[in-house]
């Protein structure tokens, strides 16, 4: 019995060798351009991506600099102060247009915190429930549910705000306009959470047994080693999540639109969230569609584009650094 | 060195397949074919208008794409389209524009359109002068007691200002003069229907299709907004919709019927149907 079992592994290993060890020059050249297209192949498919970005934003700045562009320095000087610093946006205006984006880049960056301030909380809670506390299975049915939320399309959510949201938020909370800050930071941070929840869920998941069991074994208690011991050590990975979740919401175009009624004001007093704000996305998708191409107008547009590449470059690059150190940590 | 000339002749290769694809698609479809671009708000007709086309004309295909008059323009001026639906008229820009590059645009008026100023139907007031409604949305009347109703704050809600129907608005209502920063911005006519809808304090404007008893429209300068009103131009917030061709089209080709359709009994029942007035009295 033994023998012959022995004897049958051995012809399998043999079987892997049993092609020649040497080829004919057909064969070789063969292999070596097969092999070479194969990669070549790959290479152009990971490289259109790659290629993607870069085109992307070698046409914006392309679009954007002849909104700066003037025919001297200090003009073009004086036109980036007045983009930057002034709150008024009046474009298509035919005598004296005015091309202020404070007010529009205020209005982002408003309804990406307030939304943070509703998300993060919960996201973070809900993350330490699924991955320390719930069971198994409650945690094999919650976390594909949550992930629907995020295949939900936002002009779904966007319909929800103005047909329903809206005139809630007017009848019980007596709001004269209820498309506002607060409408578009509510559905956003719906939008946020399940980035939030699962980027947080796994990397306090990826905290080691060896480290939770070390804290008990010190006697802390659960809540202790949870605040104490888990949170710190998955910090890196828990930002990360906030991050990203951030990129989702000051990205986000058509919940906006709808939701947030686009006044380009700056709240006053700035804490009002039942007053009416306009974003950075909004005004591109809202206005882009129409304008005529080549005007000022139209490169203004790509300006406000453009910044909103920085900031989504800026805050990846912050998230990509702190992902890192998680996983340098794993290892 | 090697895989930059092997990708140098997959995209050559690629290159030549989108060649012969752009080709072949046009050359086998190119007798029938009518390519209809432009306003959001004309979409609706020309849409109608193709159906209608389909079923007189079997073997015409028609492709109506809605991306906005001034993109409708923009795609006659490059030869995009064959017929260009604007809610304006061209802008000197592009017309300047189109003839340079040889083309002719002659408009075509299908139809006239009211943009009808609308309020909650539980409001007192009835009836605004343009004036009124120029300082409501310049933000020098705030509460609606300060024209004879409640005392409730005004939510003036516009549309987009890239729509026609904003254009209209701006130019005819406004003077042109810019609005005030709280103005809220909505980007469709049933979107801005249902903010009126559903908020007391609101005044927003729509086309004169999207009246029902859910919204109240206000007398204009003493005018009530309606068919004949608009028709005649009584009305002071009504504009003609046009429909743009490079040179008037060709007797008996498809885009004169296309341009024409408007005076049959069909067109006419299209007009109305989808809310705009017609310009024949029938």
């Amino acid at each position: 019995m033994k023998k012959r079992s022995d004897h049958s592994m051995q012809t399998d290993a043999a079987a892997g060798f049993s092609r020649p060890l040497r080829l004919s020059a057909g064969q070789d050249l063969r292999g070596y351009l097969t092999g070479r297209a194969a990669r070549t192949l790959l290479f152009i498919t990971a490289f259109v991506s790659v290629a993607a970005v870069l085109l992307i934003f070698v046409f914006v700045v392309r679009e954007a600099v002849p909104f700066f562009k003037s025919t001297d320095a200090a003009a073009s000087l004086s036109r980036l102060k007045e983009f930057l610093t002034r709150t008024q946006w009046f474009p298509e205006h035919e005598a004296h247009p005015e091309y202020g984006v404070l007010a529009i880049i205020v209005g982002s960056l408003y309804v990406t915190v307030v939304s943070l301030l509703i998300a993060v909380p919960i996201g973070l809670l809900a993350a330490v429930f699924l991955s320390d506390i719930a069971s198994f299975k409650v945690r094999q049915i919650c976390k594909p549910v949550i992930e629907i939320l995020a295949a939900i399309p936002s002009v779904a959510y966007g319909v929800f705000a103005v047909m329903v949201a809206a005139p809630w938020l007017q009848k019980h909370l007596g709001f004269t306009t209820g498309t506002n800050a607060l409408n578009a930071s509510l559905i956003l941070s719906i939008m946020a959470l399940p980035t939030i929840l699962s980027v947080a869920e796994d990397s306090l998941s990826a905290v080691g047994r060896d480290i939770r069991q070390a804290s008990y074994g010190l006697g802390a208690t659960r809540a202790e080693t949870m605040i104490r011991v888990v949170i710190p050590a998955a910090g890196s990975g828990i930002l990360a999540a906030v991050i990203l979740g951030m990129m989702r919401a000051i990205g986000e175009t058509m919940v906006v639109w709808m939701a947030s009624g686009n006044a380009a004001q700056i709240p006053s007093p700035w804490w009002d969230l039942s007053q009416s704000v306009r974003t950075m996305t909004a005004t591109i998708a809202g206005e882009l569609g129409e304008v005529p191409k080549g005007t000022t107008h139209y490169h203004s547009l790509f300006a406000i584009g453009f910044l909103l590449l920085i900031f989504t470059f800026t805050l990846n690059l912050i998230s990509e650094s702190f992902l890192s150190r998680v996983k340098r940590r794993q290892r | 060195m090697k895989a930059i000339w092997s990708g140098k002749k997959t995209l050559a290769l690629l290159g030549m397949a989108l060649f012969v694809l752009g080709l072949t698609v046009p050359a086998s479809a190119a007798r029938q074919l009518l390519q209809v671009d432009g306003s959001t708000t004309v979409g609706p007709i020309g849409d109608a208008f193709a159906e209608a086309f389909s079923e007189l004309y079997p073997d015409c295909s028609i492709t109506v794409k809605k991306t906005g008059s001034g993109d409708g323009a923009a795609a006659l001026v490059d030869g995009r389209c064959d017929i260009a639906m604007m809610s304006r008229f061209m802008k000197e820009k592009e017309f300047r524009q189109a003839v340079e590059k040889g083309v002719f645009p002659v408009a075509h008026v299908v139809a006239m359109d009211g943009v009808c100023i609308v309020v909650h139907p539980s409001n007192p007031v009835a009836a605004l002068t343009a004036e009124q409604i120029r300082k409501i949305y310049k933000g020098e009347l705030t509460n609606w007691k300060q024209v004879g109703g409640a005392d409730m704050p005004i939510v003036p809600i516009s549309r987009d200002t890239s729509s026609g129907t904003y254009e209209t608005f701006h130019e005819l209502v406004m003077n042109k003069e810019k609005m005030a920063e709280n103005v809220e911005y909505v980007n469709s006519n049933p979107q801005s229907h249902s903010r009126v809808r559903s908020t007391e304090g609101a005044i927003g404007y729509v086309g004169i299709g999207f009246l029902d008893r859910y919204v109240k429209a206000i007398k204009v300068d003493n005018v009530m907004p309606s068919r004949s009103t608009i028709a005649k131009g009584i009305y002071p917030v009504s504009r003609p919709l046009f429909l743009f061709t490079n040179g008037y089209p060709k007797l008996g080709s498809m885009a004169h019927a296309f341009c024409a359709f408007y005076l049959t009994e069909k067109g006419q029942e299209i007009v109305e149907d989808k809310g705009f007035v017609p310009l024949t009295e029938y």
